[in-house]
């Protein structure tokens, strides 16, 4: 894990009397004991701003780069900081942005299904607010109800909905963005299509490393007329995972199949009461959406597969109350997991589908052989796997062989034709495991479009890049201490 | 042959070999594009030979453009510069198909059909349903980014593309995304390829999801007097449960064309033409409760919309008429002399206001075609009977009308096809665009010495 000096260093006091000028004093939060809170995410990671600053405006935001830029402080954007990869936190120090306050839904356009939203607009608002009309925002990672659009777009969020959906960048046609001038502009467009290249394609899920983003227009979904949601119980993990690949092979498209094994979902059920049966060894939750006609022949070919892969019990959600409970058991388990260890590290690699069965048999090999208990609670559907590293912070020896471990599984998805990262994003967790994936042509390529966007490296830097193959001038040192959040 | 053809065409073979070049003038001249004639062809076989010859192009300061089967080369402007066609239709073989994943891997120089004919043994296929299918290649089909009429159900190219393997001007050999269906690692280098013209890289390999074959399909076709009723029922049928894979709106000239696409069928005209009326043609799938389903509930809201008639396709006018819809645009470009084709992005994508369109072509009596699809672009195809000062000077007045049209819907609009003369006095790509400057960055990342396609796309690039 590494941090730097220069997070621990204080910001000149200009320059926070320039903040304080530019937002307001109130908007400005520049005391030690203010930033503590700040210096985290959802990830084990750590990293401390200098000072954290709430524009209300995009003009505000234009303001803050134009005077970061004239000290070279650098720039880190932040929604809710329910990132799992450590990127919203200054791994070099800085002004941190927190969009909390630029949280206003601009435009609703129905009947175009379109929403402008700021990037503080937490996911779950904007489907609130537009569901009455019969639509949806698709992305929905687990921390929905608190987590940004800003922060989706940042991260290319998924969730659980978009192995039919896609992912946000497939829900996301305009952005404004801010370089690190402080130059405001626009890509995309409100219909998606636009002439030239695809900007707001790349912009989606660059990690603010290339502008911040102030404003997204995005996609509204309209809601199926019928949702069956279905929770097949296992005795065999390998048989669930089998039927995952089987359900894939069969071309029937759910939309959403989750997975959580046995050890995973007595420690959900314990806290959520979900309704999982506390003896099986694997639970999927499955999900078919559409036609009412579609989704009832969709649930019957799924309950087929299921009885051919053994499954013991096939329970169909009767209402919407008890779909809701079982989504609940599902969406809240990395929760209920900070009841049994201090800490967790969750893994986001991708494999084929096809190979779930292998690759979970792997995953159960790795854990032993370094002596962790691994739960796996994941998005079955498009092979994104969630291994989950139980471990104890305070004992540097453990962190270090979960570290171990994780990069083994991530190796292996590597291996056999996976990535990294399905949704979490890179960040500073998973950035030196990426010459896994790409070569040195390949991140010289990524790099010279970093340094066309952002060339002195000002805007969240230390992100995506390992640092010997980084940006400009970022060099943080390695830090000896290991340090992780404890849950 | 002049002595710089000789001499681009014989330091070429050098480089990548004798078999992989063809410097013939009869042959460059198949490979022209806008009338610039290419000095050489290369036509590598693996991806380490696209790396030499860019290579050579970068050190030469010669101009590549990359070509498949070269069936949409007449999109975007003339070259500025244009000494070597790229020839990708040497690396076609699929490089990996899991089909229980629903992932494959394929070199950009494989027929789209023939990949079709691939994935339709696993009962799978990619819903890219676009023109010239027979003939053009995968590689061509994403530099493009050409419209499929199957985008209101599946979405476009960026939605089905999970990753691809190109040549960048520097001469390296990159790659962005993955063979897997979700993957945010790293930046989303591939979706810039997407339309990019060729002027960002050669693209040797790309990554796509497929899908199951439906197990049937249907077709309505209603027709319609007023445009006004189209709005309605478009609406009617978008907030409805029901989903269509196409939604294809065609005026009366683009129904006929359709209507006589030969393909697949005798000579009369089918039953479900009406002379003179707006046409709209609903596509759907699955098994056949659900194409009950669609089939009367879209018979019910067209009824209700003031439709003046309707009829439900049987299976095999259903295929005649998905690929006429499919090709209509190749039909159309091909029409005559100086067939010029607009794709105007606006939202909503047809409106009550697009007769305005029409009133362009009319005041200078050039025959015209509109249609669209509903989550897609408008097309508005003109067919002036001579390629002339006169009609290019029409053609150009009509430009700066669509152009405004489209700046008016808070759109963009560009000419996808039209004669190069009209090039010469009209930029396809419209006015004057904001993010210009970071496209130019993007294009400076990818091809710093200005090797790809020089001169063929937006800003200048």
């Amino acid at each position: 894990m590494l941090a730097d000096g220069a997070a621990q260093k204080t910001l000149p006091r200009d320059v926070i009397r320039g903040l304080q000028n530019i937002l307001g004093a109130s908007m400005v939060l520049h005391r030690p004991e203010d930033l503590l809170l700040y210096e985290y995410d959802g990830s084990v990671e750590k990293g401390r701003p200098g000072a954290v600053v709430f524009p209300t405006t995009t003009q505000d935001v234009a303001r803050v780069m134009r005077l970061a830029a004239q000290d070279d402080i650098p720039i880190i954007g932040r929604g809710a900081g329910t990132g799992l990869s450590g990127g919203a936190l200054a791994r070099t120090g800085g002004i941190m942005i927190v969009f909390a306050r630029m949280n206003r839904i601009l435009e609703l356009d129905l009947e175009n299904q379109r929403a402008v939203v700021q990037p503080g607009v937490v996911n779950y608002e904007l489907t609130r607010a537009v569901e009455h009309a019969g639509l949806y925002f698709a992305p929905d990672p687990s921390s929905w109800k608190s987590c940004t659009i800003g922060g989706n777009v940042s991260e290319n969020a998924g969730g659980p909905h978009t192995l039919a959906y896609g992912v946000t960048s497939n829900h996301v046609t305009a952005l404004e963005l801010v370089s690190p001038d402080g130059e405001i502009c626009r890509v995309g467009s409100r219909h998606g299509d636009s002439v030239g290249y695809d900007l707001a394609g790349l912009f989606v899920g660059s990690e603010g490393t290339l502008a911040l983003v102030t404003e997204i227009t995005v996609k509204l979904l309209r809601k199926p007329e019928s949702v069956k949601t279905l929770l097949a119980i296992f005795d065999r993990v390998d048989d669930a995972s089998e039927t995952v690949a089987e359900i894939t092979a069969r071309a029937i498209i759910p939309a959403a199949c989750e997975m959580l094994d046995g050890w995973t979902l007595r420690a959900v059920e314990d806290f959520i009461h979900a309704g999982f049966p506390m003896d099986s060894a694997a639970v999927l939750l499955i999900e078919l959406e559409g036609l009412a006609e579609v989704a009832a022949a969709q649930a019957a070919a799924v309950e087929e597969v299921c009885g051919e892969h053994h499954a013991r019990e096939v329970r169909v959600a009767r209402d919407e109350q008890e779909r809701e409970l079982l989504w609940k058991g599902r969406k809240n388990a990395f929760g209920a997991l900070g009841r049994i260890a201090p800490s967790n590290y969750v893994l986001d690699g991708v494999i084929p589908r096809s190979k779930i069965p292998q690759a979970l048999r792997r995953i159960q090999e790795i854990g032993e052989r370094y002596n962790f208990k691994i739960g796996n609670i994941f998005h079955a559907g498009d092979g994104n796997l969630h291994p989950i590293v139980l471990f104890d912070p305070r004992d540097e020896g453990q962190y270090q062989r979960a570290i171990e471990a994780s990069a083994e599984i991530i190796r292996y998805c590597v291996e056999i034709g996976g990535a990294l990262t399905g949704e979490h994003g890179v960040g500073m967790e998973k950035s030196e495991l990426m010459p896994l994936l790409f070569s040195d042509d390949d991140f010289e390529l990524m790099r010279r479009i970093h340094d066309a966007f952002n060339p002195r490296s000002a805007l969240n830097p230390g992100k995506i890049f390992p640092l010997n193959k980084g940006c400009g001038e970022i060099t943080p040192r390695a830090q000896a201490a290991v340090r992780a959040v404890p849950l | 042959m002049s002595t710089t053809t000789t001499n681009i065409a014989a330091r070429l073979e050098s480089v990548i070999g004798a078999a992989r070049v063809n410097g013939r003038s009869e042959s460059c001249a198949k490979f022209a594009v806008d009338d610039v004639v290419p000095s050489a062809i290369a036509r590598p076989t693996s991806s380490a030979e696209v790396v030499e010859i860019v290579r050579f192009a970068k050190s030469e300061k010669l101009a590549l453009i990359p070509c498949g089967r070269r069936t949409k080369l007449g999109i975007g402007m003339p070259p500025a510069r244009y000494d070597i066609a790229l020839d990708m239709t040497g690396l076609n073989q699929i490089a990996y198909y899991d089909p229980g994943d629903l992932t494959l891997s394929v070199d950009a120089g494989m027929n789209l059909s023939e990949l079709g004919d691939a994935l339709a043994q696993q009962k799978q296929f990619i819903p890219l349903a676009i023109p010239f299918f027979d003939e053009c290649t995968v590689g061509g089909t994403i530099a493009s980014n050409i419209g499929s009429s199957l985008r209101t159900g599946y979405g476009s190219a960026r939605d089905l593309l999970l990753g691809a393997e190109f040549v960048n001007g520097a001469g390296t050999f990159t790659k962005s995304g993955g063979r897997v269906v979700k993957n945010v690692t790293g930046y989303d280098l591939h979706k810039l390829l997407i339309g990019s013209l060729g002027t960002l890289g050669a693209i040797t390999r790309l990554n796509f999801r497929t899908f199951p074959l439906p197990e049937g399909y249907g077709h309505l076709v209603s027709t319609f007097s007023s445009v006004d009723s189209i709005v309605g029922f478009q609406a009617m049928v978008s907030k409805s449960p029901l989903t269509p894979s196409s939604f294809d709106i065609l005026g009366p000239e683009a129904a006929q064309t359709v209507a006589e696409f030969k393909d697949n069928r005798d000579s009369a005209l089918p039953s479900w033409f009406m002379s003179g009326e707006w046409h709209v043609c609903v596509g759907f799938e699955g098994a056949e409760t659900i194409l009950r389903r669609y089939s009367s509930e879209l018979v019910q809201y067209a009824q209700k919309c003031g439709a003046s008639n309707y009829h439900l396709l049987e299976e095999s006018d259903d295929k005649a008429l998905g690929g006429a819809l499919r090709e209509l645009v190749n039909l159309l470009s091909w029409s005559g002399p100086a067939a010029t084709i607009f794709k105007i992005n606006t939202l909503p994508g047809f409106t009550p206001d697009v007769p305005a369109l029409s009133a362009l072509a009319v005041r200078f009596s050039i025959p015209f075609y509109i249609f669209a699809n509903s989550s897609g672009p408008l097309y508005f195809a003109l067919q002036p009977n001579d390629l002339n000062d006169k009609t290019i000077s029409a053609l150009a007045q009509i430009a700066s009308g669509v152009f405004e049209y489209a700046a008016a819907h808070n759109g963009s609009a560009s000419i996808l096809f039209g004669p190069t003369p009209l090039k010469r006095v009209v930029n396809i790509w419209g006015p004057a665009r904001n993010d210009a400057a970071l496209m130019r960055r993007v294009k400076n990342a990818f091809d710093p010495e200005n090797v790809f396609a020089p001169g063929r796309f937006v800003a200048g690039i």
